[in-house]
This record gives C-alpha cells, structure tokens and sequence, in this order.
C-alpha cells in the first residue's frame, strides 16, 4: 500500500511543476538542511547555523519571536475586522454590536484582536527586559535597542489608538484620561508650563492636533483609525524590517565571547 | 472579598494578572541563572557555544512556540469576550476613568505630580533614557549571558524602574485605586461618596514660610526654598562626582556620560522620594514658581 504513495510521490517530484517550486529534495542531508533555510523567503531571515544557546528558550524566553507572531494575529484579525467597522461616530458603535452578535466568527476575531495586543504588550516589554538582562544592548548592539526602544513606543500607541475604536464609554475615557496629558506638555501646550505664554490656546494647542478638537469627537476618531490601521503599522512594519535585518548583522542573538563564536 | 474577584474578572484586567506572573516568573528565572552563572565562574551559555543547524534545531522551536501561543490565544479569545460597555458618551464621565491599564503607572504618578511631569516629561524621559542605555552603560562585561555580579547597578538600576516604578504602580492603579482616584483595598467595595480631607502642604510651609503672601501673591521666600531644595537634589551627583571622580567607574564614563547618567538617575529616584513625602507628609509641592510647579 505504501509503495504506491511512494512511486506517486517520486514521479511527482519528478514533473517541472514540482522542480519549478521546489529547489531541492527532502533527503536528511547538511546540504538540504541549508537549502531549507536558505531557499525560502520567509525562514531566510534565519542564518544557516547558529550557535546551540541560541536555541534555548531559557535563554531567550522567545519573547521576540512571540511579539512577531502576535503582530501577524493582528494584521490579519484587523484586517478582518476592517470589513465590518466604520470609523464614523454614527456608524462604529453598532457596528461593533453587529459584529459581536450577527457576524460569524466575528466576537472571535474581534476577542483574538484584543487579546492578542494585550499580549504584544506584556511580550514587547518581556522581551526588552530579557535584552536588557543579557546584556544584548552592548556592542556591537547598541543601535539594534534603541530602534527596539522605537518599536515599544509604537506597540503602546497602536494599542492605545487601537482603544478608542469600539467607540463605548470604556474607549473615549480612557483615551480622554490618555490625551488630557498632552495638554499639559510644556510649550506645545495650553495648560504646559510656558505654553500660554507662546500663544497656546485650547483650539490650537498640541492635544488640539491629537484629537482633530477640542475634546474627543468624531474626527478623533477618524484620526486614530487612520494612525492605528495605517501609519503606526507601516511604520511599525518598516522598523521591525531594520530590527531582524540588524540582528544578523550585528552577528546574530548575543551571546558570550568564546573561541568557538568568533570560527 | 468578591470585589477583588469583580476586579479580577473584569476581562481587560486578565492581561495585567498575566503581566504580573509572567513578570515575576521570570524575574526568578534570570535571577537563578545570573546566581548559577556567577558561581560557576564561566557561564552556562558559553559551553552551549557550538553551532547547530537553524533547521530543524530552531525552526523546530519556534513552530511549537507559535502552536502553543496560537493555542492559548484561541482558547482566550473563545472563553472570554473583549469588553463592550454603553455607546460613548461625553457627558456622562465614568468614576474613576482609568487610562488603559499600561498606562496607569503614569496616572498613578499624576497623584504626585503635576500633568507636564506625570504625562509628558516622565514618559519622554523614560524613553529617551531607555534609548540611552547603551551608550551610557560602558561596562563591557556581561554581554551575552545572564549575570548579577558584573553588573549590579545596571540591574539593580533597570530592575527598580521596571518592577518598582512601572510593574507595582500598574499594580496600585488597577487594584488600589477608586472613585476619585482614592486608595481603597482590594476587597473594599469602592464607596463612590468617600471624601478625603486634603490637608497638602507645600515644602517650604513645613518650615513655616507659606507659599503664597496674604495678597495671594508668591512668595519669594518659599520660592528660594524651593529652588535651593532642588537644586540641593541634584548636586548630589556633583558631590558623588567629587567625591568618586578617582575612581575606574567614574573615570571611564567621563564627564558627558557621567552627568547624564547621574541626571537621569537622579530623576528617576526623585520619584518615589516624592511619593513617600506625599503619603508621610502630605507635600504637595516641593517648588511653585508661576509657570510650573514641581
């Protein structure tokens, strides 16, 4: 029985279609092995061989790894989402009540959206911790933190921004209780120190710029939609390309100054 | 009791109850490995040096990381709905409003200090100081493994804002904290008419100089008081400096280094100084000048 799935599975390695696709076979082979890595777009990211700690989650917690995969859950989940929400003050709170009661799967995709940047978030600052106690910012690292301090930075504003679109009493005072803060920034702002005096008024003040008014309205709205589902996440996305890139040439994960590493 | 649980089971709190295990789990874990380490003498990541193929050795890793992830995250999201509360409404302003849980250890801070510290100046700080980092740092040991010994204010220093001044106050604004921001304990039902008498004071009036004259204007007085308090703060990293400047550590960082981390550092325990005076002594203020107050 088993002989005809393996003659069926030998001509079809044979046909162009396949060798067009695949450019090697699976034979347990060091050869293969490379090739697996290095012939795939995606796992290319990877180096070939790396050192075996590396390997070892005790040492890496995986925490990097963990904040991309939940990054993917949620381009794909808000994606998703993005068919059956509206960013108009009418329009998004029964939207939200549609999806949660009339869509199929979607309080699925909606509860795996929001928990899964909960997760980011707890992930984001393991990670750094992590680096931080590795000593993984040391050189030759030390642009590598700071572009990871960015992505921070960006994972708290897209969850933030990311907040206020159920549009409920739980989102616009949160981030009412949030952007209050920005009115206090000192020059920008009309109630900072200094900001009075530089001609900050509450209509056109830094926190003004933020919410698109003078309290959170519609336009805030709008505005936050656009930063959370466009700009934050191609920025996002065009960092975390510099943060892989820069782990492999800053010599792949850190680990300690032996012989063996520098071969 | 069945308040904490009430609290506990409000669904955007779940993350904050993982943070907290996860957090302290793996305090324990780098701390154990830093001890073996450093009693080994040579760290354990250095006999692990040798190479392994990525495949399968890593990619095998990483797959079963993401199934288990992908697992927990399905189950999450099945048993438990993401909170959906009344239509938005600006008229109506919930007690207490609480920013979005990982930002409550800057609103906790907004208790101590005013908005264009606690939301602003804090937070670009923390940022600018945790890009700072490695440029600041230039101890070279202690790269690539986990150690205690090599690095002790390093860690100590990162440990103490991470878990003291980020993790706890997360902590204190989720279960501590009630109508009007009061403190309540976590199994008090939260009494939404408690008053609290507020008996602040400012710095200068403990020495009995008020702040302000009986013609309401400021007091030039309380002002220097202030002022000199302040400045009195962060010469200390000018005295530790004169006092230190002989030595490696101090040495090797220079001048430019050396203020920076010691400004930073100054900053950053400033904090919790203000914090115990605020529940000791009830200051309000240290310095009030007319455009802004510390």
């Amino acid at each position: 029985m088993l002989g005809i799935f393996d003659t069926l599975r030998e001509k079809m390695q044979k046909t162009d279609v396949y060798k067009s696709v695949f450019r090697h076979n699976y034979q347990d082979t060091q050869r293969n092995r490379a090739l697996q890595i290095v012939d795939n777009v995606f796992l290319h990211l990877h180096p070939v061989r790396i050192t075996r700690h590396a390997t070892n989650i005790g040492f890496t917690w995986g925490m990097g790894g963990i904040t991309f995969l939940l990054f993917i859950v949620l381009t794909v989940t808000g994606v998703i989402l993005m068919f059956y929400y509206r960013p108009a003050a009418e329009y998004a709170y029964d939207d939200m009540k549609y999806l949660m009661n009339d869509v199929a799967f979607g309080p699925l995709m909606r509860n795996m959206h929001r928990w899964a940047a909960h997760a980011m978030v707890i992930t984001v600052m393991l990670h750094m911790f992590r680096v931080f106690l590795t000593g993984s910012y040391k050189a030759p690292r030390q642009f590598n933190w700071v572009v990871g301090v960015i992505l921070l930075t960006l994972t708290l504003f897209l969850s933030f921004t990311g907040y206020l679109l159920p549009w409920d009493q739980l989102a616009i005072w949160a981030v009412t209780v949030g952007t209050n803060m920005a009115r206090a920034t000192p020059f920008l702002g009309s109630e900072g120190p200094f900001g009075p005096e530089l001609g900050m008024k509450i209509n056109n003040d830094v926190r003004f710029v933020l919410l698109g008014g003078t309290q959170v309205g519609p336009p805030t709205l709008l505005r936050f939609y656009v930063l959370h589902c466009i700009f934050l996440p191609l920025v996002g996305a065009t960092l975390m390309i510099v943060h892989f890139w820069r782990i492999r040439k800053d010599g792949g994960i850190s680990g300690p100054d032996t012989d063996a590493r520098k071969s | 009791m069945h308040h904490l649980i009430s609290i506990l089971s409000k669904p955007d709190n779940v993350p904050i109850v993982l943070m907290l295990v996860l957090t302290i789990f793996y305090t324990w874990h780098s701390m154990s490995r830093a001890a073996r380490n450093d009693r080994q003498g040579s760290p354990d990541e250095a006999m692990l040096s040798d190479k392994v193929q990525v495949w399968p050795y890593l990619v095998k890793v990483e797959f079963l990381a993401a199934l288990l992830v992908m697992g927990l995250l399905t189950v999450w999201s099945i048993t438990l709905n993401a909170p959906l509360e009344a239509p938005a409404n600006p008229s109506l302003t919930p007690n207490p409003s609480k920013a979005p849980w990982y930002f409550l250890g800057l609103q906790e801070i907004l208790v101590y200090f005013d908005p264009w510290i606690a939301g602003v100046t804090i937070p670009s700080l923390i940022i600018l100081g945790l890009c700072a980092i490695p440029y600041i740092d230039v101890n070279p040991k202690g790269n690539g493994y986990y150690t205690f010994r090599e690095r002790r204010f390093a860690i100590l220093t990162f440990c103490f804002g991470f878990l003291v001044l980020w993790v706890s106050l997360i902590v204190l604004g989720t279960f501590f904290r009630g109508p009007g921001w009061n403190l309540f304990m976590p199994w008090e039902e939260w009494d939404t008419h408690r008053v609290v008498a507020l008996t602040n004071v400012d710095w200068s009036e403990l020495f009995g100089v008020p702040t302000r004259r009986v013609d309401d204007s400021l007091n030039p007085a309380a002002m220097a008081i202030g002022t000199a308090t302040v400045l009195a703060w962060f010469s200390l990293g000018f005295v530790f400096y004169l006092w230190k400047r002989k030595s490696d550590v101090v040495r090797k960082l220079g001048p430019l280094r050396y203020s920076i981390v010691a400004g930073l550092f100054l900053i950053m325990t400033a904090l919790p100084v203000k914090i115990i005076l605020r529940l000791t002594l009830n200051i309000k203020y240290i310095l009030v000048t007319p455009w802004f107050n510390i």
